[in-house]
């Protein structure tokens, strides 16, 4: 029931950013496993009415970063495998008492709160979620536009306001903080909990409602065309089709607002998902995200999603309705700023 | 507790014919029963129209209720018998902010409100526009829960204004998708397990009684209104929801409300939904969060008294 405890919670880009990024250097180039080679072995059911059935409920936890850390081959064997797991799962534990009173109080909840599945790499052992560039990194960036720079700056300032506990108001926090958006927009990538995606299926439908922020990915399957070009939404516009075994889905519309992943440029943001059935209890999701005015080339990443146990439901997750927290950081840098004795001495962690 | 079909309730002959003409193709298989039940002079007569017979196209085998719906009462301001009003700060935005007059889909016209319960709901409606989230303990003592763009629970979410898509498939969930706030909420089907917790939507348990889909929903949180006039419940509130499809364009939407502490018997609304029939029918993004924000927590921001 970790709905319950939202305050303080953590995008789920923001784990994987900060996953990935302390590990960072050059790996060998190495080449990477085509994800298309799983459509071949799809796994065969059908609804009633003749489409791929992906209905149920499925969940994408793993602590495989989304790029590869210094030094990794693209998969890890044996003794390595055990390693690397082990490694990831200490520096993803709440519980690893390595930092005295002051750094747990600072992670806010212990393990008992985190979904243990992303503990686990995939199971494919591979180092990396990105499968290209096959280096398993994302591509290098191109400069940007002054415009866009502008907003960048003034988000990296309203995030260190937040990391000092001096928030000015409610909404220059991110979207999850402010319970609009939290793992619900494309692409979806691991977090700390609340891992799941339920799939729901009706003739010319197929719907996605991932468990935070209980809203519902509703894509026709009809060749519809999208929305209006000036109609934008948080979650874009999607429209999807099956290739064979495989649901494709293509999303436009993009909000410019910090919606998109990693500041990307909606205009020119471009992402296009996959999701195959390899087995009873796992969905292979591959993205591709092609933004020529952010990263140099396109990048390609698998997820595998796996079926829970049945007798596990996926329960609605409420946010903004009690979201007590957003009160209390702005009425803790409200008396900050009275009585500067209060300050932190560390910058606060994002949750 | 599975389903429990409440009656039609009628103190005056006449009354009990209309509601017999206009709701036997839905609810023909309920009994008549004789409750005391006081109305007033005026009780409306059932306020749905009727609809002959109807039998839908089928979906394994089950009335097939896929598709965007919406109501078209004015419900979600009153559920009962209210006049066009002036909304909150007409001198600001004149026009913009009135309210449309509507009749009651209460069967019988009046909620039967215990005395002390009723006091509550008109201090409610007092309150409906004040909000006051500096106590964790008494975050959600005031104002209407819509206005805070919180999930608006049921029934009350297919009456908001807003269309919502039904998921029917092959499995055993049917989902039900609403654009107001992106609310969603799933019925289990042939469910056994109680309500694990409360819950803004709460637990909705399903079963097929013939052309009806029959909803029985419990485990609702005990802060949201049925409207913006007030009307209220505790956390004992129950609902049965009936969904009748009436022909391709319309279904009844008929919904018992039980809530031993708050009213004196269950009380019944009934109201037609329609098809949204537009080629390019979705639902769109109504996130409201950011139009509350300033409301909710604009006192405590830098510079604010």
């Amino acid at each position: 029931m970790n709905w319950r405890w939202l305050s303080s919670m953590v995008l789920a880009a923001a784990a994987a950013i900060v996953m990935s990024s302390a590990l960072v250097a050059q790996t060998a180039k190495t080449v990477a496993p085509k994800a298309t080679n799983t459509a071949e072995k799809a796994y065969a059911k059908k609804t009633p009415w003749g489409d791929p059935d992906l209905q149920g409920v499925w969940n994408d936890a793993t602590s495989t970063p989304l790029q590869r850390p210094a030094g990794k081959g693209e998969t890890v064997a044996g003794n390595e495998a055990n390693l690397f797991e082990e490694q990831l799962a200490n520096d993803l534990s709440r519980d690893r008492r390595d930092g005295g009173p002051e750094v747990d109080v600072n992670r806010a909840y212990n393990e008992h709160w985190m979904d243990a599945r992303r503990l686990k790499i995939t199971n494919d052992h591979r180092t990396s979620l990105i499968v290209d560039p096959p280096d398993g990194r994302l591509p290098p960036t191109v400069p940007i536009s002054p415009e866009r720079q502008k907003i960048r700056a003034e988000r990296a300032a309203a995030g260190a306001r937040f990391q000092a506990g001096m928030p000015n108001i409610a909404t220059e926090m991110s979207l999850p903080i402010r319970c609009i958006i939290r793992t619900d927009s494309p692409p979806y990538l691991p977090t700390i909990y609340n891992n799941d995606f339920q799939i729901y299926q009706s003739p010319g439908y197929v719907v996605i409602a991932p468990e935070m922020i209980h809203s519902a990915r509703i894509i026709p399957l009809d060749g519809r065309p999208h929305i209006g070009p000036t109609l934008k939404q948080w979650l874009g516009d999607t429209r999807g089709h099956f290739e064979g075994n495989t649901l494709v889905l293509e999303t436009t519309n993009f909000r410019n607002d910090d919606t998109v992943y990693q500041g990307a440029n909606p205009e020119t943001y471009k992402i296009t998902e996959r999701f195959t059935r390899v087995a009873d209890d796992t969905v292979n999701y591959e993205f591709t995200i092609d933004d020529p005015t952010t990263w140099t080339k396109p990048w390609t990443a698998v997820i595998p999603w796996t079926k829970i146990d049945p007798k596990e439901q996926m329960y609605e997750y409420m946010c903004h309705e009690d979201n007590f927290d957003i009160v209390h950081l702005l009425t803790g840098a409200r008396a900050r700023e009275k009585n500067p004795s209060l300050n932190l001495t560390k910058p606060q962690t994002q949750r | 507790m599975r389903t429990r079909i409440w009656h039609v309730i009628t103190p005056l002959g006449l009354a009990v014919v209309i509601a017999i003409v206009w709701f036997s193709p839905a609810v023909g298989q309920q009994s008549g029963q004789q409750a005391p039940a006081p109305r007033p002079a005026a009780a409306a007569p059932a306020p749905t129209s009727s609809f002959p017979a109807y039998r839908a196209p089928r979906l394994n085998g089950h009335p097939d209720l896929n598709g965007v719906w919406q109501s078209f009462v004015t419900a979600n301001i009153d559920l009962q018998d209210h006049e066009a009003q002036a909304g909150p700060y007409t001198e600001l935005i004149g026009e913009y902010s009135g309210w449309p007059a509507g009749q009651s889909v209460v069967e019988g016209g009046v909620i039967p409100y215990k005395p002390e319960a009723l006091a509550k709901k008109r201090q409610n409606a007092a309150n409906r526009i004040k909000a006051d989230v500096s106590s964790d303990k008494n975050w959600h003592n005031l104002g209407d829960p819509e206005m805070k763009c919180y999930m608006p629970g049921v029934p009350r979410a297919t009456y908001m204004p807003f269309p919502f898509q039904i998921v029917q498939g092959s499995g055993q969930y049917i989902l039900i998708a609403y654009e107001y706030a992106s609310t969603t909420r799933t019925i289990r089907m042939d469910w056994k397990d109680e309500a694990p917790t409360d819950t803004w939507m709460g637990w909705s348990r399903g079963h097929w009684e013939g052309e009806t889909l029959v909803v029985d929903v419990t485990g609702l949180r005990e802060e949201t209104w049925f409207d913006r006039a007030g009307d209220y419940h505790s956390d004992q509130l129950h609902v049965v929801e009936r969904y009748t499809p009436a022909s391709p364009y319309h279904m009844l939407y008929e919904a018992t409300i039980e809530d031993p502490k708050v009213f004196t018997r269950p009380w019944k609304i009934s109201f037609p939904l329609y098809r949204r029939m537009e080629k390019n029918a979705q639902l769109l993004e109504y996130k409201c969060v950011p139009f509350t924000e300033e409301l909710l927590y604009g006192k405590f921001k830098k510079g604010a008294s």
